[in-house]
């Protein structure tokens, strides 16, 4: 509103109130064939398959952002995506991230023109790493998540191809530095060996992956407690905390969860 | 209500488009001149790269023509940009509407600034109902430092100009677009000016 006392003062003399950028919260949904799978668990939907549905149950709960990861491998995929994506750009008002498949400029532009605000790349561009360059000169380093899945062998980080499938011999902060060099807007890092065990995310790798680069890091894999949310922040120097099944079988309510961070002085926009 | 969003092939417009449809307001897009004269409000959108967009602009004469507009015209992110006199990314000459130039954080934070952050010293009707230090979502790698046309600040780095003004020309840094119910308030106060 109108604040008539700071309005009249010549604007030199203006307070200087600072607010803060906050951590941001990220329920994934897994896309197969346009529907939500790997199940989940709301009274209060009509259809739990349904992404449109349930990216809006988030959105109102207070999620600050969504991902879809589409694991479809149909013929059509490119189709179904595109419709899906348009549906939920229609229905939500808060950013989301599309990812899974992408190996090209065409792939993006098809879901960026359907309204997805970002899209995450993973297999295709260890494959091929010019396309982080290429996709961010044509559409800018913002929209542009590089995932990274990688596991801990024998004390070293080692990436993964395929959603984890498939070794590589790229290190994971070696190829975190890279992707940012090339023009990745955000890095969504996934440890393998947290993901499903809901005993934490993997903080100190995370804290070493902030610690070498500069921008944004999505922290994904190992959310099982509200206290592993905290430690992926203030521990892990992440920027924003990504889960699945924490969210989708209500173990965790999104309110409750930022409101406890709040409490514990993390920036959360409640 | 005619609402035009101008477009010149810079960035995902389809979000704006949708966001006004949710207001129940069909928004035209269009790059015909006569069509962007002739609209009651004017959405001037962009995402990507000053200098790309600032050339796609150019291209389509629609560089001339923004600036002569005198219906409400709202810039949003790199459209607010491309409002101001200059911008660092791309060493580009823009409109010149806002006499400001567009800089780049530095690497004392992380760039870009990506996520929900909180406006504030808020002073235009383009805010009236939004509470000081509302969050907004912010997408963004050049910012335009404080200056006397601004109408919201934010803090990133420095405390810099989140929103502009200058007669029938508003700009925002943020996407209202994707700040939820607070962003939709926001337009529906661009289009009730």
């Amino acid at each position: 509103m109108k604040n008539s006392t700071t309005d009249s003062l010549p604007f030199e003399k203006k307070p200087k109130t600072a607010g803060q950028l906050a951590k941001r919260i990220i329920p994934c949904l897994d896309i197969k064939n346009g529907r939500t799978v790997k199940g989940v668990n709301f009274v209060n939907l009509r259809d739990a398959g349904d992404p449109v549905e349930l990216a809006k149950l988030y959105s109102e709960q207070g999620a600050d952002e969504l991902v879809f990861l589409d694991i479809s491998a149909t013929e059509e995929r490119r189709k179904t995506l595109r419709d899906m994506v348009r549906s939920v750009a229609a229905t939500i008002n808060i950013p989301f991230t599309v990812g899974g498949g992408i190996s090209s400029i065409e792939d993006v532009d098809i879901l960026l023109k359907a309204g997805a605000d970002k899209v995450g790349v993973n297999s295709a561009a260890i494959k091929r790493p010019d396309l982080i360059n290429e996709l961010s000169q044509k559409f800018g380093c913002q929209c542009i998540v590089v995932a990274i899945d990688a596991k801990l062998l024998d004390g070293q980080w080692k990436v993964h191809l395929m959603g984890g499938k498939v070794p590589t011999e790229l290190d994971l902060f070696d190829w975190a530095q890279e992707v940012e060099k090339r023009g990745a807007g955000e890095i969504l890092f996934t440890s393998m060996n947290n993901d499903g065990t809901k005993n934490g995310f993997a903080n100190e790798a995370l804290s070493k992956m902030a610690s070498l680069i500069n921008i944004p890091i999505i922290a994904s894999g190992g959310a099982g407690t509200i206290q592993h949310f905290t430690d992926v922040f203030l521990k892990g120097k992440a920027d924003a905390a990504l889960a699945a099944s924490v969210f989708h079988f209500k173990e965790i309510g999104i309110s409750d969860l930022k409101q406890e961070l709040k409490n514990q002085g993390i920036p959360v926009r409640l | 209500m005619k609402l035009v969003i101008i477009d010149y092939g810079a960035g995902n417009i389809k979000s704006i488009q949708f966001a006004f449809k949710r207001l129940g307001i069909d928004a035209v897009l269009t790059d015909n001149p006569e069509q962007i004269k002739n609209a009651d409000k004017v959405i001037f959108p962009g995402v990507g790269e000053a200098s790309t967009a600032m050339k796609m602009l150019k291209d389509s004469g629609i560089d001339l023509l923004i600036p002569t507009l005198k219906q409400p015209v709202l810039g949003i992110c790199l459209g607010m940009q491309l409002m101001c006199d200059y911008c660092e990314e791309g060493d580009t000459k823009t409109l010149g509407i806002f006499k400001v130039d567009v800089v780049r954080f530095s690497d004392a934070v992380k760039v870009p600034q990506i996520g929900w952050n909180q406006i504030s010293n808020l002073s235009s009707l383009l805010f009236k109902g939004i509470k000081e230090m509302e969050y907004q979502y912010f997408v963004h790698s050049y910012y335009v430092p404080r200056t006397s046309q601004e109408i919201a600040t934010c803090n990133y780095e420095k405390v810099y100009a989140a929103a502009l003004q200058q007669d029938n020309f508003y700009g925002l840094q943020f996407h209202p677009e994707k700040s939820g119910k607070a962003g939709e308030l926001i337009l529906k106060n661009f289009i009730n000016l």
